[in-house]
């Protein structure tokens, strides 16, 4: 199903071979396949047009170095740009507070409760911090057992109210509990919610507002198309998040959202998600993850080829 | 955004004294159904036949082409939809009839599984619900929940136990209660991983041992905000149960799920239901004029 990008720019480059320079003719062509392999990874349409037209104007403007045939340079163009666009190093998580405070959000089923299982666990076992997980999320079926059964594997504490249907309060409650006990790390897992649904979107700022979070976690499914753009900008526009989780990257999704996201909130992606596990968590690296979208291990071959 | 009135108003315009549809239409209907999850192989075939159609009929209005639009997108989806049923029907002659619920994690198939379950309930039908998640943390309690608020009985397990063995006391509790229908939920599994997808064929098997022809019915659900990776996923998915139908959940935001025209085109897999919110009644039989009516919405 996923033609990696090679295969389509090797296919698109014969056009290229042969002639000297850059020009608007057999740029065109090559162009074309790049956008295409973006839209097959699931890059935004708008910002995969973006991505193409900034390529083309910084071929264009670019002299054709001798050492390298306009295809090659089509190719380092293309995956310079990806790849800037992706980000710089990977970003750690903000741990200054006292506690810390850490609030998840996102759509309904993206991973957030999973997650918040992982990154607990991963703070304390690599982070030596003393986490406490909070169960805010009061609608979903056994979401609060659900977050129990999580604590119950690593090893952490979980602070829930289940008579309690306020989310603010119980929020607030948790951090008050992490305080008493000595706890340093406050993992606040919400509902899952649609960017549309007014009165849920108004309920999670109220908790932001309400516990003033040292770092608030936009969670992500990797496989997510088109529609990643508007959700992120909408959760972003309410919250201000500070960073993206992007889950299920152990899947075979080529995972193109991630550059939506990041060209439309321009917030970093911390970590990834890469199975059910809560060891299954890993930092973001960029590079990487722009490598995945265009199946760059085959491009950089290809230029050696070349 | 876009809205209904700039494509048709574009579409009315462009289609106004001229016997083809100009580059600037296409151009416009090809982001609208890109940036609905079509994809771009499906998209093309789109625009290819409204092409030809426009070359071969040598006069079009706007309310014709508009017409050609709908049709060939529609055309696209599976032809055993007429896309005029509203009733959550049973076929009379298999009883119990066993539906088996599958998909990657987290798409929303306990969910679905509740409302199904509510749905049949109230036609009078006896439903029994099986537990057969027992690797998710708490899956058999929010399964639980809903079999509770729908007031059926659920077969369930300790979380870790073989969900083929749970599936198997469930068809067989099923045959025992003279149930009409019995619904089988699975651990979400990414279809990339061949244990749990070799997992899933054998919980399938070993309710063919109560009943030989179960299960009757393999719904996959995919989520509708996923994009071209649904494609994989109904294919590795049909490769190891034989996926029979589609629902597709999450269709009160603001994604469209366009990628169901291609999978439903390509597989030949109806499209049943859709999820449209997390209550009780949220699922809708599927209509596809309506489904393709969204896109241009
Ligand atoms: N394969 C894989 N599965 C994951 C990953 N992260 C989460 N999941 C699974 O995805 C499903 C949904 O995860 P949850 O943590 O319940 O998601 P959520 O965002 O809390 O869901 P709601 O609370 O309903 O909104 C579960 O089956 C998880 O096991 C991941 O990185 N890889
Ligand atoms: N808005 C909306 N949310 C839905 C819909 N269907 C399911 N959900 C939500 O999506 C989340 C995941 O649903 P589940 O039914 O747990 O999904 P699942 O496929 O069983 O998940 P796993 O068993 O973990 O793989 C929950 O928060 C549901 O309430 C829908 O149609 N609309
Ligand atoms: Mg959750
Ligand atoms: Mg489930």
């Amino acid at each position: 199903m996923f033609n990696s990008l090679s295969e389509k720019l090797d296919k698109a480059l014969h056009v290229l071979k042969g002639h000297g320079s850059i020009s608007e003719v057999n740029v065109a062509e090559t162009l074309k396949e790049v956008r295409r392999a973006l839209l097959d990874a699931d890059v935004n349409f708008k910002i995969a047009k973006e991505f193409t037209n900034t390529v083309k104007e910084k071929a264009m403007g670019q002299n054709v170095l001798t050492s390298l045939q306009p295809g090659q340079l089509m190719v380092k163009l293309v995956k310079d740009e990806l790849t800037q666009l992706m980000g710089g190093d990977a970003e750690g998580i903000n741990l200054s507070g006292d506690p810390t405070v850490i609030l998840m959000s996102g759509l309904q089923g993206s991973g957030k409760t999973t997650f918040s299982g992982k990154l607990a666990n991963y703070l304390k076992t690599k982070k030596t911090k003393r986490p406490l997980l909070v169960a805010c999320d009061v609608y979903r079926p056994a979401a609060v057992d659900q977050l129990h059964v999580v604590g119950g594997q690593i090893g952490v504490e979980v602070y829930s109210d289940k008579g309690n249907t306020d989310p603010v309060a119980i929020a607030k409650a948790g951090i008050a509990h992490a305080k008493a006990k000595g706890l340093n790390v406050v993992i606040i897992d919400t509902a899952g919610r649609l960017a549309v649904d007014e009165a849920m979107m108004a309920e999670i700022s109220n908790i932001h507002k309400a516990i003033q979070p040292q770092e608030t976690l936009f969670v992500v499914d990797a496989m997510t198309g088109q529609d990643a753009v508007n959700t992120a900008k909408s959760f972003n526009d309410i919250l201000n998040f500070d960073g993206v989780i992007l889950t299920k990257l152990d899947g075979d999704t080529r995972g193109g959202a991630a550059i939506s996201i990041k060209s439309v909130v321009n917030k970093p992606i911390k970590f990834i998600g890469t199975g059910e596990k809560m060891e299954a968590i890993d930092v973001f690296y960029p590079s990487r993850m722009a490598d995945r979208i265009l199946g760059m291990g085959d491009v950089v071959s290809l230029v050696e080829r070349a | 955004e876009k809205s209904k009135t700039s494509f048709f108003g574009k579409l009315n315009k462009a289609v106004a004294g001229k016997s083809k549809v100009d580059e600037d239409v296409l151009d416009n209907l090809e982001e609208i159904l890109v940036s609905s999850d079509v994809g771009v192989n499906t998209t093309l075939k789109i625009i290819d036949r409204i092409e030809a159609r426009v070359a071969q009929d040598k006069y079009l209005g706007t309310s014709e082409l508009n017409q050609i639009l709908r049709e060939e997108i529609a055309g696209l989806l599976s032809e055993t939809n007429s896309g005029e049923d509203t009733e959550f029907v049973i076929p009379k002659d298999k009883k119990p009839y066993v539906l088996m619920v599958v998909g990657v994690n987290g798409v929303g198939k306990t969910t679905t599984i509740g409302k199904l379950a509510y749905q049949f309930k109230k036609q009078g039908l006896k439903v029994v619900l099986g537990a057969a998640d027992t690797f998710r943390a708490a899956a058999i309690e929010q399964l639980q929940v809903w079999a509770d608020r729908v007031d059926v009985p659920m077969i369930r397990q300790n979380m870790g136990s073989d969900p083929a063995s749970v599936a198997f006391d469930s068809v067989k509790a099923g045959v025992d209660q003279d149930a009409d229908v019995i619904i089988i939920d699975t651990a979400g599994r990414l279809h990339n991983k061949i244990n749990l997808m070799n997992e899933l064929s054998k919980v399938k098997r070993v309710m063919q041992k109560v009943i030989d022809d179960a299960p009757h019915d393999v719904l996959l659900v995919l989520d509708g905000s996923t994009g071209q990776n649904a494609f994989e996923q109904a294919k590795q998915f049909t490769a190891a149960t034989e996926v029979t139908s589609l629902a597709v959940t999450k269709l009160d935001g603001t994604a469209k799920g366009g990628v169901v025209i291609g999978i439903s085109d390509q597989f030949k897999i109806p499209v049943k239901y859709i999820g449209v919110g997390e209550g009780l009644e949220d699922l809708q039989v599927f209509n596809k004029i309506e489904f393709v009516d969204s896109f241009f919405k």
